[in-house]
C-alpha cells in the first residue's frame, strides 16, 4: 500500500530508486532465507539426533562424537521404553484426556469464538483481552488451590482433573483462534440461509459448521499437542492415572539414557504426524486469518 | 402474491445514524417496486427490515394481511437475493437452488423437479454439478436467483443484483430479469443505485434519499415531474438541467428573467413573489438553433463551450451568464464550440422548483 512514495526521474544522475529497491530486496530475501534455514536447523537438528539415538543400539549413545548417519539400526530401546511398567497405560490416558479437552475446549470455545465473531456486545474488546490475559497467570500458583479443590470434588488423580486443567489451557486460544475462523465465514451466506427457512442454529450447523470445519480441525490439533505436551499440571494433578509426558517426567531421572532417547521420540512422533497431516489446513487457516 | 405495506420504518445505527427515517410505502400486489438512491441513502437497510435480518426502532412491516414486523425471516415467505450473491461455496449449483426447499421439507421427486425447473428458467441446466468457484460472476448470480425464485415466495427482494456484473452482462440480465419476474407475477422490490436500471425495470420508483422517500411514481412520472431538484438532478443521463431565473411581472404576465432573456412563466408561480426560482429543463427538450446576428425572443442565448459526439445524439454544454446548461441535438447538427446558440425549451416540459428547497413548486402536476 505504498502508493504515496513519489519516484523521482531516474535522469537526474543519480542511482535510480528503483534499482536500490531491487537490489536492497535482494538483499532482504537472502537474510530471509539464511535466517529460515537456521530457524529450521535450530528445530530439526535436534529431532533428528534424538530420532537416530533412539533407534541406535544402546551403547551408541554414550558415543561421543555423534556420528552424523548411522551404521546400525536397532528398535531395542523403543522396545524397551515401550514394554516398561505404565508406559502404555499412560499413552492410553494421555489420549483420553486429549480427547476429552479436545471436546470439552471445543463446546465451551467455540460459541464463545462465535460470539466475538458476530455480535457487537458491551465489552466485546476487554472480553478478548481478559481472555488472553488468563493465559498470563502462572500455572504454578494455579496448580496447588486447584489439586486441593479437585480432592474435594474427588477427582483428584483422575484424567477428568488433568483434562478440565488442559481445557482452561486452551481455551483463551481455543475461543480467539475460531473467533477468526468464524469471521472468515462470510455474514452474507448465513443471512441467505435465514431467509431460506433456516433458524439461526441449523444456519450455522447447514452453513456455517462446513465452512469453518478445516480451520476448526486444524485449531483442534493445536489443542490435541497442547494437551499431549503439557506436563506440570499433570505431575501435580495425578498420583497413579499418570499421562505419558507425566510417567517420563517420573521415570526419567532413574533411567537410562537410551530409555529417555526412547521416551523423547515417542513423545515427539505424534505431534510430528499430526502436524504433517493438517499442514494443508493450516496454511489455509492462516491465509484466509491474515486476509 | 401479497401487497406490502410499511408503516412509519425508522432504523437508527449506534444510535445516532439515521439509516432510514420515518419511511411509509404500499407496494401493490405483483408490482415490480425499484428502490433507487445513491449509495448510503439507506436502501439496503429498508430491504433487510422488510427481509426480517434487521428491525426497526419504529414502525410496521406488513406483508399481506399479516404484520410480520416481530417475525424471522423464516416465517415472512419472502427470497432475498444479495448483492454479494451469497452462494453456498460449498454446496453444488442444484443443492443451493434445492437448499430452501429441502429446508422445507418438501418430497425427493418435488425438489428436483422445481429446482431443475428454476435452474432452466435461468439457464443453468448444464451447471447444476458445479461449486461456486467453478462459476462465472454471471453464472454466481443466476444461481442467487433461481435459489430465491424456486421458493415461490409472496415477496421477491433483489438488492443491486446486477451491479457486480460487467456492463454488457448487465445489459442482457436486465432484460432478461424482467422478463421473468413478470412471468412469476411475484411482488417485487429492486434495489439499485443506477437510474437506467430503475428506469426500464420498475412498474413504480421510489426515489430515496438521507433515508428517506423523496418521490414514489411510475418511471415516466418520476423522470417527467422530478418532486425535488434532487430527483431530476438523480435520474436521466444527463441529468436535468438548473437554471436560477428571476421572475418578473410584464405587461401582466409573469416571466422567468435569465438576464436580459425571459421565458413566460405559468401564473400559479406569480403567487411566489418576485423570489428567485429554479428553472428545470431536460436536455432533450431544448431546441437549439444556431444565432445568426438578429435580436432573440422568447428564447434564451448560450455560448457553446464543448460539443460531445454520443454516437445517436450530440451533447452541446453552453453557457448563459455563468450558468450551464446541456442540451441533446442531433449528431449532425452544425455546432461547434464558441457559437452563440438560441434555446427554446419546449414550454410544456418547464419544470419550476423553489430556489431554497429545492421543492417543486408549479408544473408538476401528477400523472
Ligand atoms: N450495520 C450497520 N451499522 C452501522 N451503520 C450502518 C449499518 N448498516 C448500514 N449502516 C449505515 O446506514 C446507512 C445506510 O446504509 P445502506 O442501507 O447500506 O445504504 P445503501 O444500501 O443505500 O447504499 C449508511 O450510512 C451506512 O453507513
Ligand atoms: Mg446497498
Amino acid at each position: 500500500m505504498s502508493t504515496v512514495s513519489q519516484q523521482p526521474d531516474s535522469d537526474d544522475g543519480f542511482r535510480s530508486p528503483r534499482q536500490a529497491r531491487g537490489r536492497r530486496h535482494m538483499l532482504g530475501r537472502a537474510g530471509l532465507y539464511v535466517l529460515a534455514t537456521i530457524l529450521a536447523l535450530w528445530v530439526l537438528f535436534p529431532i533428528y539426533l534424538i530420532t537416530i539415538t533412539a533407534f541406535s543400539p544402546r551403547d551408541v549413545v554414550r558415543e561421543y562424537p555423534k556420528r552424523v548417519i548411522p551404521d546400525e539400526f536397532s528398535i531395542d530401546s523403543m522396545d524397551f521404553f515401550v514394554n516398561s511398567t505404565g508406559v502404555l497405560p499412560s499413552l492410553w490416558n494421555s489420549v483420553l484426556v486429549a480427547v476429552i479437552t479436545l471436546i470439552l475446549s471445543t463446546v465451551i470455545g467455540a460459541p464463545a469464538g462465535y460470539a466475538l465473531a458476530r455480535f457487537v456486545f458491551r465489552g466485546r474488546d476487554p472480553y478478548r483481552l481478559i481472555i488472553l490475559s488468563t493465559r498470563a497467570f502462572p500455572i504454578v500458583i494455579l496448580s496447588i488451590p486447584l489439586a486441593v479443590t479437585f480432592l474435594s470434588w474427588g477427582i483428584y488423580d483422575s484424567i477428568w482433573a488433568v483434562a478440565l486443567m488442559h481445557t482452561a489451557l486452551a481455551m483463551p486460544f481455543t475461543v480467539l483462534i475460531t473467533s477468526s475462523i468464524f469471521v472468515s465465514v462470510p455474514h452474507d451466506l448465513e443471512e441467505a440461509a435465514l431467509t431460506l427457512g433456516c433458524t439461526p442454529l441449523q444456519a450455522f450447523l447447514r452453513v456455517v459448521m462446513p465452512l469453518a470445519l478445516p480451520g476448526l480441525a486444524a485449531a483442534s490439533i493445536f489443542t490435541f499437542v497442547l494437551s499431549w505436551n503439557e506436563v506440570f499440571a499433570a505431575v501435580i494433578l495425578t498420583l497413579q492415572e499418570r499421562t505419558l509426558p507425566a510417567q517420563v517426567l517420573a521415570t526419567l531421572t532413574s533411567s537410562p539414557p537410551h530409555f529417555r532417547f526412547a521416551a523423547a521420540w515417542f513423545m515427539l512422533a505424534p505431534s510430528l504426524i499430526f502436524i504433517f497431516l493438517i499442514r494443508r489446513y493450516l496454511l489455509g487457516l492462516w491465509g484466509r486469518v491474515s486476509r | 402474491m401479497a401487497e406490502i405495506e410499511l408503516r412509519g420504518i425508522t432504523k437508527i445505527f449506534d444510535k445516532k445514524v439515521r439509516a432510514v427515517n420515518d419511511v411509509s410505502l404500499t407496494i401493490a400486489d405483483e408490482e415490480f417496486m425499484v428502490l433507487l438512491g445513491p449509495s448510503g441513502c439507506g436502501k439496503t437497510t429498508l430491504m433487510r427490515m422488510i427481509a426480517g435480518l434487521e428491525y426497526p426502532e419504529a414502525g410496521r412491516v406488513v406483508i399481506g394481511d399479516r404484520d410480520v414486523t416481530d417475525l424471522p425471516p423464516r416465517k415472512r415467505d419472502i427470497s432475498m437475493v444479495f448483492q454479494s450473491y451469497a452462494v453456498f461455496p460449498h454446496l453444488t449449483v442444484f443443492d443451493n437452488i434445492a437448499f430452501g426447499l429441502k429446508m422445507q421439507k418438501v418430497n425427493k421427486a418435488e425438489i428436483r423437479r422445481r429446482t431443475e425447473e428454476a435452474a432452466g428458467l435461468v439457464q443453468l441446466s448444464p451447471y447444476l454439478d458445479r461449486y461456486s468457484a467453478q462459476l462465472s460472476g454471471g453464472q454466481r448470480q443466476r444461481v442467487a436467483v433461481a435459489r430465491a425464485i424456486v421458493m415461490e415466495p409472496s415477496v421477491l427482494l433483489m438488492d443491486e443484483p446486477l451491479s457486480n456484473l460487467d456492463a454488457l452482462l448487465r445489459l442482457n440480465f436486465r432484460a432478461e430479469l424482467k422478463r421473468l419476474v413478470a412471468d412469476l407475477k411475484t411482488t417485487t422490490i429492486y434495489v439499485t443505485h443506477d437510474q437506467i436500471e430503475a428506469m426500464s425495470l420498475g412498474d413504480r420508483i421510489a426515489v430515496m434519499r438521507e433515508g428517506q422517500i423523496v418521490q414514489c411514481g411510475t418511471p415516466m412520472e418520476v423522470y417527467e415531474h422530478p418532486a425535488t431538484e434532487f430527483v431530476g438532478g438523480f435520474l436521466g443521463s444527463p441529468p436535468m438541467n438548473f437554471l436560477r431565473v428571476r421572475l418578473e411581472t410584464v405587461d401582466g404576465q409573469p416571466r422567468a428573467m435569465l438576464g436580459d432573456h425571459g421565458l413566460p412563466a405559468p401564473a400559479t408561480l406569480v403567487d411566489h413573489g418576485s423570489r428567485d426560482v429554479l428553472l428545470g429543463i431536460r436536455a432533450e427538450n431544448i431546441e437549439a438553433i444556431p444565432l445568426e446576428g438578429g435580436a432573440a425572443h422568447d428564447g434564451l442565448v448560450s455560448q457553446t463551450l464543448v460539443v460531445e459526439l454520443l454516437g445517436s445524439q450530440m451533447l452541446v454544454t453552453g453557457e448563459i451568464g455563468d450558468q450551464q446548461i446541456k442540451v441533446l441535438v442531433r449528431a449532425d447538427a452544425p455546432i461547434r464550440a464558441g457559437d452563440a446558440l438560441l434555446l427554446r425549451p419546449e414550454a410544456d416540459k418547464l419544470r419550476w422548483f423553489d430556489a431554497e428547497s429545492g421543492r417543486s413548486i408549479a408544473g408538476s402536476a401528477t400523472g
